[in-house]
C-alpha cells in the first residue's frame, strides 16, 4: 500500500492516507523488506550515531587524508564560523560538518554513505547542524533521514547515484536534494515544499562532473560537500519562502539521468577530465604514481 | 540497469570505510562474494580491473578493498586500510592488472583465484553505485545476482523438470524464492540457475538439491557479512 517510485506517488500516498512523509517511507520500507518498524528505526538510530561520530572525528585539527590532499579544513571553518561571517553561522556549521565527514571518508575512516561515500558529508552536515541549531530531538533528525531517504530512493530508481554513470550531479547533486528536503521537513515545511527544495537543489547542481584529482575522493569532492550543504540550506529556505520549482521533481530526476548519459566518460569518475586534467592535478598524479611505484 | 528494489539503507547507508561507496564498499563486497566461490583457502588471486576501476583503483582504495573482501572483511571493517599487509602475512599472492573487458559496466573487475586444493575459479562483478553490486559471471557461466539475498547457484543439464524439482524442494522447506533466473549457453547443454531467497538455506537443503540427477554443481553464496 505504501510503495512509491516517484515524488508524485509518495505525495499522493501522504494525502490519501493522511500520513506524514517519514511515516509513508517507514511503512514502505517495512512492507518491502519485511523488517519491523522498530528494527528500521533502530537501524536508522545506529546510522545516525555513526554520522555524529564521523563529524566529531573530522573536526579534529590533525586529520589527514590517504592521498594527503585534504584534512583540517573542517576544523578551520568551524573555528572561523564563530566570527562575524558572510554566510552566517548556521550555513557554516552545516558546511564545516560536511567537510568533517568527507575528511574522515578520505582518511579511510568509518562513515555512512548518504547516498554515496563521496557525497557522505552533505546529509549529516545539514541534518545534524539543524538539529543542534533548532534544539531538536534525535527523533526529528531520524524523520529528516527518512525524508532524505525517500528523495534518494526516487533518484536511485529512476536515474542513478553513481558518479561513474551520471557524474557528480548523481552523487553530490542527489545528496543536496536529499538534504534540502530533510531541512524543509525539519523546519515544519509542507510535504510539497520538501520536493520543491529537492528540485531546486538538484537543478542547481545539474551537469556537475565527477573529476577527482588523481582519482582520489579528496579534491574537489570534499569542498563540494561543503558547498552543496550550503546550497541545500538555501534551496530549503527558498522552498519555505514559497518559491516553487517550475520543473517538477520527477522530471528533474529524468533530466539529471539524461545529462549523465550525455556526459563524456572523461567526466565520469575516470579522472581524465575537469579538475583532474589540470596541470596541477596531473603533476600531483605523477608524483603519486612515482610514490606508488617506489613502495 | 534494472533496479529491482531499493531499501532506504541503500540510500542512508551502508556504514562503510571510505573513500568511495562504488570503489571501496562495492569492491569489498565483490571480493567477499569471490571468496565464497572458493571452497578451499585462497592462495593466489589476480584482479583484472576495467573502466573506472582500472583508472582510479589506487586512489579509491579499490585494490585494498577487493583484497579485503577476499580476506573476509566486510565493507565497514577498518582493517581494509592494511589489507596488503594482512594478505602478505597470510602468504596470499595477489596482483592487479588494468584491462578492457569490453561492453560492461564502468566499474567492473574479473577476479581469478586459486585455492590450496589447486582449484581455479573466476568471477566477474560490477559495482553499480552506492555500494550495490552485480555479479555477472562465475567460472564462465553468465548470470546476474546482487548478493543481497542468500543465493543458490546451480549448474545443470538443460532438461525439462529441473527447475520444478529445485523449487519443490525449496517449497518443502518453506523457503521463499525472491528471484529466480535461468541462463543457458545453448539448448540441451549446460545451463545455470540463480535462486535468490528470502530465507536462510541450510546445508541439508543444498545436499538435497545436489542429489537431483540433472544438477551438476551447486554453489551457495550466503549474503551474511557482504
Amino acid at each position: 500500500m505504501c510503495h512509491f517510485n516517484h515524488a508524485l506517488e509518495i505525495l499522493n500516498l501522504c494525502r490519501e492516507h493522511n500520513l506524514s512523509l517519514p511515516e509513508v517511507v517507514l511503512r514502505s520500507e517495512a512492507c518491502e523488506t519485511g523488517r519491523s518498524r522498530e528494527e528500521i528505526w533502530s537501524l536508522l538510530e545506529n546510522n545516525f550515531k555513526v554520522m555524529e561520530e564521523s563529524i566529531m572525528k573530522g573536526l579534529a585539527p590533525d586529520i589527514k587524508s590517504v592521498g594527503g590532499l585534504i584534512g583540517g579544513n573542517a576544523y578551520k571553518l568551524k573555528t572561523y564560523a564563530q566570527n562575524d561571517t558572510l554566510s552566517g553561522s548556521r550555513v557554516l556549521k552545516a558546511a564545516s560538518y560536511a567537510l568533517a565527514v568527507s575528511e574522515v571518508n578520505a582518511a579511510m575512516g568509518k562513515i555512512v554513505a548518504a547516498p554515496t561515500a563521496g557525497s557522505s558529508g552533505i546529509v549529516p552536515g545539514v541534518i545534524i547542524s539543524i538539529k543542534e541549531e533548532k534544539g531538536l530531538e534525535v527523533a526529528d533528525a531520524i524523520n529528516g533521514l527518512l525524508v532524505a531517504a525517500a528523495v534518494g530512493k526516487i533518484i536511485a530508481v529512476n536515474a542513478t547515484l553513481s558518479g561513474a554513470e551520471g557524474g557528480c550531479q548523481a552523487e553530490v547533486g542527489a545528496a543536496a536534494a536529499m538534504a534540502a528536503a530533510a531541512a524543509v521537513f525539519m523546519s515544519g515545511g509542507s510535504d510539497e515544499m520538501c520536493f520543491e527544495a529537492a528540485s531546486m537543489a538538484l537543478k542547481g547542481l545539474l551537469g556537475l562532473v565527477c573529476d577527482p584529482v588523481a582519482g582520489l575522493v579528496e579534491v574537489p569532492c570534499s569542498k563540494r560537500n561543503a558547498l552543496a550543504a550550503a546550497m541545500a540550506l538555501t534551496a530549503a529556505d527558498m522552498a519555505l519562502a514559497g518559491i516553487k520549482s517550475f520543473i517538477p521533481f520527477d522530471e528533474v530526476v529524468e533530466a539529471m539521468y539524461r545529462v549523465g548519459r550525455q556526459m563524456s566518460p572523461d567526466l565520469r569518475e575516470t579522472a581524465r577530465g575537469g579538475c583532474a586534467a589540470t596541470p596541477t592535478a596531473l603533476a600531483f598524479a605523477r608524483r603519486l604514481l612515482e610514490q606508488d611505484n617506489n613502495l | 540497469m534494472i533496479v529491482t528494489s531499493v531499501s532506504i539503507f541503500d540510500i542512508i547507508g551502508p556504514v562503510m570505510v571510505g573513500p568511495s561507496s562504488s570503489h571501496t564498499a562495492g569492491a569489498a563486497k565483490i571480493g567477499s562474494v569471490a571468496r565464497r566461490v572458493c571452497k578451499g583457502k585462497i592462495v593466489e588471486v589476480d584482479f583484472y580491473l576495467h573502466g573506472s576501476f582500472a583508472q582510479t583503483y589506487k586512489g579509491h582504495g579499490t585494490a585494498k578493498a577487493l583484497l579485503g573482501g577476499i580476506l573476509g572483511m566486510s565493507p565497514c571493517d577498518e582493517r581494509i586500510r592494511d589489507s596488503y599487509k594482512i594478505a602478505a602475512e597470510q602468504g596470499i599472492r595477489f596482483s592487479f592488472h588494468q584491462v578492457d573487458l569490453g561492453d560492461v559496466h564502468p566499474n567492473t573487475v574479473k577476479i581469478v583465484m586459486r585455492d590450496d586444493r589447486g582449484e581455479k575459479h573466476e568471477l566477474i562483478g560490477s559495482s553499480v553505485g552506492g555500494g550495490k553490486i552485480l555479479i555477472t559471471n562465475i567460472d564462465g557461466m553468465e548470470m546476474e545476482f546482487t548478493a543481497e539475498y542468500p543465493t543458490i547457484i546451480n549448474k545443470h543439464l538443460d532438461k525439462p523438470g529441473t527447475v520444478a524439482k529445485v523449487s519443490s524442494i525449496l517449497a518443502r522447506y518453506d523457503i521463499n524464492i525472491a528471484f529466480l533466473k535461468v541462463f543457458r549457453q545453448s539448448r540441451g547443454s549446460l545451463a545455470s540457475m540463480v535462486i535468490e531467497t528470502d530465507n536462510k538455506v541450510t546445508p541439508e537443503i543444498l545436499e538435497e538439491i545436489q542429489a537431483i540427477p540433472t544438477i551438476k554443481q551447486i554453489m551457495f553464496i550466503d549474503a551474511n557479512g557482504i
